[in-house]
């Protein structure tokens, strides 16, 4: 299994998602062999093994340097496109080219690649890089299927498919359409939609998402298999935290982008300050939005009664939780959403908008449109002002986010395994 | 020749910077300020200025047979704060006061911005801090200067409701025009109230350019510095040069040859006949040339000269507009230690720290600025006002129960 990150040290929930589905394949019997470009040594590896690609030394002697960039030959990196040449030159311009990078992969076999790990400058740089181990590690192990998560691994997960033959699954936790609205990267599109051809199946975290791979990408419906996410709370200790303040607390917590729809949280707070005073609102996270977003705070003049946390991380985002008494969630695109159920899980009313995938499985979550202010602000407005319907919110949310277990999914990626391999 | 004067006043203020003050913070925990930051700064500006500048101007007073004379303006929080972190400096200050070459300014406790905000606060603040300062030099002001020399025809006439019969302002170009601001000015509304101007160019000369090497005034020396002065009080009658204490040791070091600069001024000047007056003594002993009209206010920061700084953006805006409508509020507590708190979250250096005028002056801006961006200046001080407005109301509460 190829991912990018793994707890401890996650940057979002595509980490939590891998760390919940390897401990719910270890409990359908199955083992796994996770890969990530840099394991820091302090990740749970009970119930599986955690290859950190750092280490691994690209290629073997199995198999010549050509041999290999044959069946991977995608990972010359390079523009074929060549304008105002003949074709004589350009047969011999490009064998140049392919010479030079035949030398310059030379050099980085047997070479370990430190990679970050991150989301950095180098990301393009790493992705390939990556995929180099991921053909090197098929043929230095044994197993029945390759599971490749979001556009980072896919190219790794094509290049063990190519070496090893063996069947790839593909996971989309989100597409670039989620993630950019319609300015898509087209260099991570071409990644995510080659991912998603070569793939044997295709496993999507909602429907919603599975129509996006449907529709944008031109994908075969018929490998294209949903399986919802789950959360594992097993771990969690039930955190009491002081409360500071009389009103009662909304929160958005999420990266401050596009994707999660900041604008139309701080528009509704709004709206609802205008008519009930005893509310604060809380968004806590960074990213691109936070300063556009405090900027416009401070033009409503609601800055007194709207609070900016920055990034949260660990104990801090369950104490947030835990002083909350609305969560929202008001996402454009969203795959799937995990937020919402650690909400859920601590107790909190939680409101969704109807563009996400998690709004698939829950039905003790209030869901509106994104683009709905007024009905966001309703519902916020009834929260926290009838405390009936809060409570009611509150419970039942608490025992219905408690049944998604991870075992159940596992279950069914087990079975997309299985239909995998009988395609071969 | 008629006396022509040479006016120096130095600014001394350092603010209270709040520590990180985070969202879970708020109704827990009442501790707003870095009090480690604080004094660190406190200790080095008293060390690296304060303490050596000090010493400096008395054996120059002493040594010209106190014919040299400066004037100070330190605000209210700048005191508590020697009191806190350098009393030290606070003595020295006193010494300097003995000397009676030393005027004292009167301006806002809080170096605020409440003139521009509410007239009633304003006066408490400047009745507050006339009266500290009475108390601590023994000299009760006449001169007034408002915070970073903000001044309009408006604040002008309450200063002098008052009873002050001096202020400084900016000589901002956009106001003087053609005029000069080497001659004493009136108030457009009260002609009583006499105005001292700022020369910024030769202000500037040793409070910003000083150790510029690429500034074609430089090296300067006292005699080169005595020159130019020559030169531009030709018809003139006084040469106003304010600027902020910290010029000397702080920003300009030690090593640029400063405190030399200055040991020699008084002698150079003198020699040239010029006669060094405090701002009181300029306004007596000159009649004014004109009423001075500025119907918007001026300040003495940036290119603009105005309120930008400050209030430049919406959430500076924001901000002054959320901490001035708890005045009342803060009032009817009746208690002292919000009081005091409500003055400190007043401060104009808070709403400094969020300015954006990243361009401009830029480097200045974040010379003084202990935040990386306006935006985190901003969330903090927020959570700050937020946690003290819940704590205004619970008082409130209690009172009304007794």
């Amino acid at each position: 299994m190829f991912g990018w990150e793994f707890p401890p040290h996650i940057s979002g929930g595509l980490g939590t998602a891998c760390y919940g589905m390897t401990k719910g394949l270890a409990h359908n019997d199955v083992d796994v062999l996770f890969v990530m470009p840099s394991a820091s040594g302090d990740e749970d590896q009970s119930d599986i093994s955690i290859i950190n690609a750092s280490d691994v030394e690209t290629a073997d002697t199995l198999m010549s340097i050509d041999e290999f960039l044959g069946k991977v030959e995608f990972l010359r990196v390079g523009s074929n496109i060549m304008p105002y040449v003949d074709p004589e030159d350009y047969t011999k311009l490009t064998s140049e080219e392919r010479l030079m990078q035949t030398e310059e992969f030379k050099y980085h076999f047997h070479n370990k690649y430190k990679f970050s790990g991150k989301y950095g400058k180098n990301l393009m740089e790493e992705v390939v890089r990556y995929s180099m181990v991921g053909g090197t590690l098929a043929l230095q192990n044994n197993f029945d299927v390759i599971h490749a998560h979001d556009w980072l691994t896919y190219l790794a997960g094509i290049a063990a498919k190519r070496v090893s033959g063996k069947p790839l699954v593909i996971h989309v936790h989100a597409t670039e359409y989620d993630r950019t609205g319609e300015n898509v990267n087209t260099q991570v599109y071409a990644i995510e939609q080659m991912g998603m051809r070569e793939a044997d199946k295709v496993i999507t975290v909602s429907d919603w998402t599975r129509n996006i791979v449907i529709n944008k990408y031109g994908i075969d419906p018929e490998k294209v298999v949903t399986v919802h996410n789950a959360v594992d709370f097993s771990n969690r200790e039930t955190l009491v935290a002081k409360r500071g303040v009389p009103e009662k607390t909304v929160t958005f917590l999420g990266r401050i982008t596009f994707q999660k729809g900041p604008e139309y949280f701080i528009e509704a707070a709004y709206k609802v300050l205008q008519k009930n005073d005893n509310v604060r609102f809380v968004m806590a996270g960074s990213g691109d939005l936070l300063n556009r977003s405090i900027r416009r705070v401070a033009q409503l003049g609601i800055a007194d009664k709207f609070h900016f946390t920055g990034f949260l991380r660990g104990a801090d985002v369950q104490k947030m939780f835990a002083l909350s008494d609305v969560y929202v969630m008001p996402s454009v695109s969203e795959p799937f959403g995990i937020s919402p159920l650690e909400a859920m899980q601590s107790n909190v009313p939680t409101i969704i908008s109807k563009q996400s995938g998690v709004a698939e499985v829950l039905k003790y979550a209030i869901k509106v449109d994104f683009w709905d202010i007024d009905g966001l602000a309703d519902a916020i407005y009834g929260l926290v002002t009838y405390p009936a319907i809060a409570k009611m919110a509150g419970e039942k949310g608490y025992d219905e986010v408690n049944s998604l277990k991870w075992d159940h999914a596992a279950a069914k990626i087990k079975d997309v395994y299985q239909a995998a391999m009988n395609l071969k | 020749m008629a006396t022509k004067s040479i006016c120096f006043y130095f600014q001394v203020h350092q603010p209270d910077r709040l520590r990180q003050y985070r969202f879970f913070d708020i109704g827990n925990d009442y501790n707003y300020c870095d009090d480690f930051t604080n004094k660190v700064i406190m200790r080095r500006v008293a060390q690296k200025c304060y303490l050596p500048v000090n010493a400096l101007l008395l054996d120059m007073i002493k040594k010209n047979s106190k014919k040299f004379k400066v004037a100070f303006s330190i605000s209210g929080v700048a005191v508590d704060q020697f009191k806190r972190y350098a009393p030290e400096v606070l003595d020295s200050f006193k010494a300097l006061a003995a000397t009676g070459c030393v005027e004292f300014l009167a301006e806002t406790y809080a170096h605020s911005l409440a003139s521009v905000a509410n007239e009633a606060e304003f006066k408490q603040q400047v009745k507050d801090h006339s009266k500290l300062i009475e108390s601590t030099f023994g000299v009760k002001p006449v001169t007034f200067r408002n915070t970073e020399l903000i001044y309009s025809d408006a604040i002008g006439a309450t200063v002098a409701s008052m009873g002050y019969t001096t202020m400084l302002t900016e000589g901002a170009k956009h106001i003087l025009g053609w005029k000069s601001p080497n001659f004493v000015y009136t108030n457009a509304i009260n002609p009583r109230l006499r105005l001292l101007l700022k020369n910024s160019a030769m202000s500037d000369d040793i409070a910003f350019r000083f150790s510029n090497r690429s500034w074609d005034g430089w090296p300067l020396t006292a005699e080169k510095y005595a020159g130019w002065v020559d030169s531009a009080l030709q018809n003139e009658d006084t040469l106003n040069l304010f600027m902020d204490y910290e010029t000397f040791g702080e920003h300009q070091s030690a090593e640029s040859g400063i405190f030399d600069f200055l040991k020699a001024l008084p002698a150079a000047l003198l020699a040239k006949g010029f006669t060094f007056n405090t701002p009181a003594e300029v306004a007596k002993m000159h009649q004014p040339v004109a009423p001075l009209h500025v119907p918007d206010p001026i300040s003495w920061a940036d290119e603009e000269r105005d309120l930008s700084a400050w209030l430049g953006n919406e959430l500076q805006n924001e901000a002054f507009h959320k901490v001035y409508a708890l005045g009342n509020k803060v009032k009817r507590t009746k208690n002292e230690d919000l009081i005091n708190t409500y003055r400190m979250l007043q401060e104009s250096d808070h709403f400094y720290y969020m300015c954006t005028k990243f361009f401009s002056d830029g480097a200045v801006h974040s010379y003084f600025n202990p935040y990386d961006t306006p935006y985190e200046a901003f969330i903090n001080y927020m959570n700050v006002l937020s946690d003290f407005e819940l704590r205004v109301d619970a008082c409130l509460k209690n009172n009304n129960k007794k």
